[in-house]
C-alpha cells in the first residue's frame, strides 16, 4: 500500500511541469494558433527562473521573471504569425531551437562567470530557497488519512500548475474574454466580422499561453534540478506537453488528469517489479504517446466537435483573403 | 456635425499578386543579409566583433578537409530529409514526423547490418537501403491512411509516431539488440566493416544520394504527372477531386514516398556516420530539415544552399568556444535569430504595405 501512495505522489510531481506546459498550450491553441515552440519557452522559462532565484533569493521574483521570458518567446512567435503571418509550425519549430539555445548558452555563460567571482563555485540555489520549495504538509488538510499524503504534502508549485489550470478552465468557459478567445480560435473570420479585433485577443492568449509555459519551465530547474543548473534540462517536456493538449481534449481540467497520467507512467518503470509484469522499460515511456496517437485517432473517427483541434489552428488570418 | 470617416486606413497590407523571379531572389538576399546584421548584433551584444565572429565561423566549417568532412557530414542527412519535407509539404499535408521516419529507416537497416553481414558486400548495402525506404516509408503511411480515412490530424499524430519510433530504438537497445558485450551500459553493436557505406572523397556516399535525390525530386515535382497532382492537391483538394484525381491515392503515395526519403536519411546515418543505431540518430534533424524545406520554398535545389548554410553555422559555431571563450550553444541562438528574420521577412515577399497618398482635390 506504501508503495501505491509513493508511487501517486511521485506520479504528480513528475506530472506538474507537463501541466504547465499544457494549459498554456491549451489556451495558445484555444485561439487559433499551434504553437510548436513549448519546448523553447519551457527552456528560456527554466533559465530565468534559475538565474533570478540564484542572484536574488526571491521564489516570487523568479517566477515572475521566468513567466516574463516565457511571454517574451511567444511574442517573438505571435509577430511572425500573427502580424507576418508565417507558417505556425515552422516558426514553432524555429522557437524551439532559439528558446534552448538561449537557455543552454545563458546557463553556461551564468556558471562561468560565477566560476570566476567566487573562485569556482558554482552557483547554487540558497538554503532558504530550498527550504521553501521543498515539500510542505498542508496544515489540517494532509492530516487526512491516504489522500493527504498524496494530495496535499506537496511543494507550492504543484497547488499553483492545478490552481492555473482551473483558473484558464473559468476564463475561457465562462468568461467574454474567453468567450471571444474560442471563436477567434474556432472561426476568425466570423469572429472578425462579430467585432472582435481578432489580432488583439490571439496577442493575448498567445502570450498569456506561453507566460505559464515558462512557469513549466520555472519548474524543472528549480524542483527538478536539484539546486544547480543543468544544461539540456527541459530534455522533451515541452513535447510530452503538446501531446498531452490532444489527450486532455483541450480542457484545462482534463490537463490535470491527463499529466497525473503521463507522469504515472515516465515513474511507473521504477515502482513495478520486473517480476510481476515482465514489460521492457521502453513501452512504459512509449505507453502515452500511443494512448495519445490512439486517442486522437478514435475522436477523428467519431468526428466529435468537443474534443478536436479548434478549427482555426495553423491557419493565419487575413481579412482579405476570404 | 458628424463626419462619416470613409477615408481608406492609413497603412494597410495588400496581398501581392505575382511576384517574379528576380524581385524574389533580391529579397530573399536582401532577408538573409538583415539576419546575418541581426545576429551580428547579437555578437556584439555579447562584446565580439561580428565580422570576426562570421569569419571564425566561416573558417571553422571550411578550413583544412577534416573540417569541411565534418560540414558535409551534419549536411547530407539534413538535406535527404529535407527532400522527403518538401515532397509532404508541396501537398500541405504538415509531416512533422520526419524524425520518426528517419528512426524507422535506421531501425530497418540496422537489422540487415547486424544480422546478416555475412552477404556480399553491394547486395547488402542494397539491401540495407531498401530497408531504409520501406521503413520510412510505411511509417509515412500510418499517418497518410488515418488522414485519408478518418481525416486525423497529421500534424499532431505524426508528432506522436516519433516517440512511438523514438522508444522502440530504445527497446532494441535494453532488449533484444543489446551488445552482449557492452557490459553495465546498454548499447547496440558497432556494424562490421562489410555493413558500413562506401567512402567517396573521404565521405560516406550518403552525399551522392543525397545529391541524386535533389535531382529527382526536383524533377519529379517539376515536371511529371504525379508532381502535377501533388501541387493540385496542395493547392485545393476540391480542384484535384474536379478534375478526376483519386486524392486519397496521392496523398497515400506522396507520403509513402516521403517517408522514405526520410527512411533512407535514416539509413545513410546509421550505416555511414555512427556505424551503430542509437537513440540519438535522428538528433532533431527531422524537425531542422522542416525548417530548411520551408526557407527553400519547398524547391529541392535550393534546400542545397539553405542545408549548407545552416551545417555552416553548426560546424562553424563548435570553433567559437576556443576562439572567444563563448559556450558552444551560441550557434543554436544565432540559428534561431537567423530564422526568425528570414520567416518574417517572408512577409515582404507575400504582401506589400500600402501607404494611402493624400489626393489634392
Amino acid at each position: 500500500m506504501n508503495t501505491l501512495f509513493n508511487f501517486l505522489f511521485a506520479s504528480i510531481k513528475a506530472g506538474t511541469p507537463l501541466l504547465f506546459g499544457t494549459t498554456g498550450e491549451i489556451v495558445t491553441e484555444k485561439a487559433g494558433n499551434t504553437n510548436l515552440g513549448v519546448e523553447g519557452m519551457m527552456f528560456m522559462g527554466a533559465f530565468m527562473g534559475f538565474f533570478v532565484a540564484c542572484y536574488t533569493d526571491s521564489l516570487v521574483l523568479a517566477l515572475l521573471a521566468a513567466f516574463a521570458l516565457g511571454v517574451f518567446g511567444a511574442l517573438i512567435y505571435a509577430y511572425i504569425t500573427v502580424s507576418l503571418r508565417a507558417n505556425q509550425v515552422v516558426t514553432g519549430l524555429a522557437l524551439t531551437i532559439f528558446g534552448s539555445g538561449l537557455a543552454n548558452f545563458f546557463g553556461q555563460l551564468m556558471i562561468a562567470n560565477y566560476k570566476a567571482a567566487n573562485g569556482g563555485a558554482i552557483p547554487k540555489l540558497s538554503e532558504r530557497m530550498s527550504a521553501i520549495l521543498s515539500e510542505q504538509p498542508i496544515p489540517l488538510l494532509s492530516q487526512i488519512p491516504v489522500v493527504g499524503k498524496v494530495l496535499f504534502s506537496h511543494n507550492i508549485l504543484v497547488y499553483l500548475a492545478v490552481i492555473i489550470a482551473v483558473l484558464c478552465r473559468f476564463y475561457m468557459k465562462r468568461t467574454r474574454f474567453g468567450l471571444d478567445m474560442r471563436a477567434v480560435g474556432e472561426n476568425a473570420a466570423a469572429a472578425d466580422a462579430a467585432g472582435i479585433s481578432v489580432t488583439k485577443v490571439k496577442y493575448i492568449n498567445i502570450l498569456f499561453g506561453g507566460g505559464i509555459c515558462g512557469l513549466g519551465g520555472a519548474y524543472i530547474s528549480l524542483i527538478d534540478g536539484g539546486g544547480v543548473w543543468n544544461n539540456n534540462c527541459v530534455s522533451g517536456k515541452g513535447w510530452i506537453a503538446v501531446a498531452l493538449v490532444i489527450f486532455a481534449g483541450w480542457k484545462p481540467t482534463m490537463a490535470i488528469l491527463g499529466s497525473l497520467i503521463f507522469g504515472a507512467f515516465t515513474v511507473l518503470q521504477f515502482y513495478v517489479s520486473k517480476s510481476v509484469i515482465a514489460i521492457p522499460n521502453a513501452f512504459y515511456t512509449m505507453l502515452p504517446y500511443l494512448i495519445t496517437a490512439i486517442v486522437l485517432v478514435v475522436t477523428s473517427m467519431r468526428k466529435s466537435n468537443k474534443v478536436m483541434q479548434p478549427k482555426g489552428c495553423g491557419v493565419n488570418y487575413f481579412r482579405e483573403s476570404r | 456635425m458628424s463626419r462619416i470617416n470613409n477615408k481608406e486606413p492609413l497603412i494597410r497590407v495588400v496581398k501581392k499578386a505575382e511576384i517574379s523571379g528576380f524581385s524574389l531572389a533580391i529579397l530573399s538576399v536582401v532577408s538573409i543579409v538583415v539576419a546575418f546584421v541581426a545576429g551580428g548584433i547579437f555578437f556584439s551584444m555579447l562584446g565580439i566583433n561580428p565580422l570576426s565572429a562570421y569569419a571564425k565561423i566561416f573558417a571553422g566549417a571550411f578550413k583544412g578537409k577534416i573540417a569541411i568532412i565534418a560540414t558535409v557530414k551534419i549536411a547530407v542527412p539534413l538535406l535527404i530529409t529535407s527532400l522527403g519535407i518538401t515532397l509532404a509539404f508541396k501537398m500541405q499535408f504538415w509531416n512533422i514526423g520526419a524524425e520518426g521516419q528517419i528512426i524507422m529507416g535506421a531501425i530497418c537497416a540496422s537489422y540487415f547490418a547486424l544480422f546478416h553481414s555475412d552477404m556480399p558486400h553491394i547486395p547488402l548495402i542494397i539491401t540495407m537501403f531498401a530497408a531504409g525506404i520501406i521503413g520510412g516509408g510505411l511509417w509515412g503511411l500510418i499517418p497518410a491512411f488515418f488522414k485519408c480515412k478518418f481525416n486525423t490530424n497529421e500534424t499532431l499524430f505524426t508528432l506522436m509516431l516519433n516517440y512511438i519510433a523514438l522508444y522502440l530504438i530504445i527497446y532494441f537497445k535494453e532488449g533484444p539488440w543489446r551488445d552482449p558485450s557492452s557490459g553495465g551500459f546498454p548499447k547496440i553493436a558497432t556494424f562490421v566493416e562489410n555493413a558500413r557505406l562506401d567512402k567517396l572523397l573521404g565521405v560516406h556516399i550518403g552525399w551522392v544520394i543525397a545529391l541524386v535525390l535533389v535531382a529527382a525530386v526536383y524533377i519529379y515535382l517539376k515536371y511529371t504527372k504525379q508532381g502535377y497532382e501533388i501541387s493540385v492537391v496542395g493547392e485545393s483538394k476540391n480542384t484535384a477531386r474536379y478534375a478526376g484525381m483519386n486524392v486519397d491515392k496521392i496523398v497515400m503515395r506522396t507520403m509513402f514516398l516521403s517517408g522514405a526519403i526520410c527512411g533512407i536519411a535514416g539509413m545513410t546515418q546509421a550505416t555511414g556516420a555512427a556505424y551503430t543505431l542509437s537513440d540519438g540518430i535522428a538528433g532533431g534533424v527531422g524537425f531542422t530539415a522542416i525548417i530548411v524545406a520551408w526557407l527553400s520554398r519547398l524547391n529541392a535545389v535550393m534546400c542545397i544552399f539553405v542545408t549548407l548554410l545552416l551545417s555552416v553555422l553548426d560546424k562553424g559555431g563548435s570553433v567559437m568556444q576556443s576562439a572567444f571563450s563563448v559556450p558552444t550553444y551560441v550557434s543554436e541562438v544565432l540559428k534561431g535569430i537567423i530564422l526568425f528574420v528570414i520567416l518574417g521577412f517572408d512577409f515582404f515577399i507575400q504582401y506589400k504595405v500600402v501607404i494611402r497618398r493624400e489626393k489634392k482635390s
